[in-house]
């Protein structure tokens, strides 16, 4: 199991607290631990990135083992630290606004 | 003892106040969806405990939420909004064709006969359609891709359907505002759309009196009579007997034409409701005092109604879906501000007083008057 970390936000709309745990089929990579959270999460369908060309929200980033994974493709493979659950992979808000 | 339910969107969150007939003493329910922009949340007239409201924010975009239950408790609904087919360009602020880039919903308009059945103003601007208690979401593309839309442009606050009027009594008749396209109107429920703005003129733009291009800030009608429009545009309120085939200036004594809200009373077709509004850049109240504006003639002659609102030192606006009626009668007037606050006029606007004071600037009010 991949452990996400969202911010409060999202977290509220989920329902959840803490993080999430998501299971994901086949490679883990950018893509497929977000199509896993969406497809446990619906509700965070479009309130990561689009749901039709799959773009980040400017506002999010993401974050493993001390990267920035914000501007890399969803075929990158996660950290193994992430894949055997010692890390999150987060979902990290912009401290931005008002 | 029938009650009134006030849903009142914020820029941090949607807040319920309910009251009995008497509309004195107020219960305050919220924030819902706290930190998040609710540009609107609306009470299905078939089913009032059926609640519809946009969620959004610069962060996360845009949610939709449903409640079953009058808003004790809420769902999240489907969020997908797509443009159908090619999405085209309309003209950015400079002038260049800019393409359709969906921002948030502005507005929810729930069928007068179906609580599955919503529509969804858009911005950029686009009319959708949920058939399935917001599930899922369809564009009526008719309207954006109308052979004037190339050629529409942003108002100051983004290029927003944010008025949806239904008429009663005539099935598939539809009337929109878009910022600052104008006005259109459907008679085959949203399939095709004609600009409805004879009569509109609007200085500063190149043909004042063109087909579209008008900054309609909101339009009005009163159920019993829906042949009859009133509409507050940037500047000039205006009104049509003709279901907005023609439009003539109703502004009359005000002290500015300028303003946002305007609305109808439940029980006097002929008795229309505006607050006036200091332009072009400053938008807040003249002279520092709050006063709503009352027509019992259908415009042209207005009072100005004053008691129990700030008239000194008050500089707060009242934007374009933060005013709303109920149907007590005698009837209730409410409106919210950019300052936090919720007034009621439980008098038809002869007397005024908040409901609440300090909420976050208020973007949208609606009211269910209940069983």
């Amino acid at each position: 199991m991949i452990r996400v970390t969202l911010p409060a936000h999202l977290r509220t709309l989920a329902r959840v607290d803490g993080e999430v745990k998501v299971a994901v089929e086949g490679p883990a990579t950018l893509g497929s631990v977000l199509d896993a959270l969406e497809a446990g999460y619906p509700m965070l369908r479009g309130t990561i990135r689009d749901q039709v060309t799959h773009q980040r929200r400017a506002f999010l980033r993401f974050f493993a083992c001390e990267q920035d994974l914000s501007h890399e493709p969803p075929d990158t493979p996660l950290p193994d630290a992430v894949v055997q659950g010692a890390e999150p992979f987060m979902v990290v808000g912009a401290m931005a606004g008002g | 003892m029938s009650r009134v339910r006030v849903l009142v969107g914020t820029r941090k969150g949607a807040f319920i106040l309910t009251a009995d007939g008497g509309r004195k003493q107020w219960e305050v329910s919220g924030p819902h969806f706290g930190g998040w922009e609710i540009y609107h949340l609306k009470g299905s007239p078939a089913d009032p405990d059926r609640l519809y409201a946009s969620q959004s924010s610069g962060w996360f975009g845009q949610v939709i939420q449903r409640s079953r239950d009058g808003g004790k408790t809420w769902e999240p609904m489907g969020n997908k909004f797509t443009y159908e087919g090619p999405t085209g360009t309309h003209q950015w602020y400079d002038g260049t064709p800019h393409p359709w880039d969906f921002a948030r919903v502005w507005h929810l308009e729930p069928s007068l006969t179906d609580p599955e059945t919503v529509y969804a103003g858009v911005e950029d601007a686009a009319l959708f359609r949920t058939t399935d208690g917001g599930q899922t979401w369809q564009e009526l593309p008719g309207l954006r891709t109308h052979g004037s839309a190339a050629s529409w442009q942003p108002g100051a606050g983004g290029m927003c359907l944010h008025t949806v009027l239904l008429d009663p009594s005539h099935p598939g008749r539809m009337f929109v505002a878009i910022s600052a396209a104008g006005a259109f109107r459907s008679d085959d429920a949203g399939t095709t759309w004609r600009p409805i703005n004879r009569g509109l003129t609007s200085e500063g733009i190149p043909d004042p009196m063109a087909e579209v291009g008008h900054c309609v800030h909101r339009i009005a009608m009163h159920r019993s009579r829906p042949g009859v429009l009133f509409m507050q545009k940037h500047w000039d309120v205006m009104r049509s007997d003709d279901a907005g085939e023609s439009w003539r200036e109703v502004s009359g004594n005000l002290p500015t034409d300028f303003g946002f809200p305007i609305d109808v009373h439940a029980h006097e077709p002929e008795t229309v409701y505006v607050v006036p509004i200091k332009s072009d850049s400053e938008h807040y109240p003249p002279d520092g005092k709050l006063r709503v504006y009352r027509s019992r003639t259908g415009g042209n002659e207005w009072e100005p109604l004053t008691r129990g609102l700030p008239q000194r030192d008050c500089y707060v606006n009242v934007l374009r879906d933060a005013m709303a009626v109920d149907a007590f009668d005698p009837c209730g007037v409410y409106f919210g501000t950019t300052g936090g606050q919720v007034y009621v006029s439980p008098d038809a606007g002869d007397s005024w007083t908040p409901i609440v004071q300090h909420l976050p600037a208020v973007v949208s009010v609606e009211v269910q008057t209940l069983p």
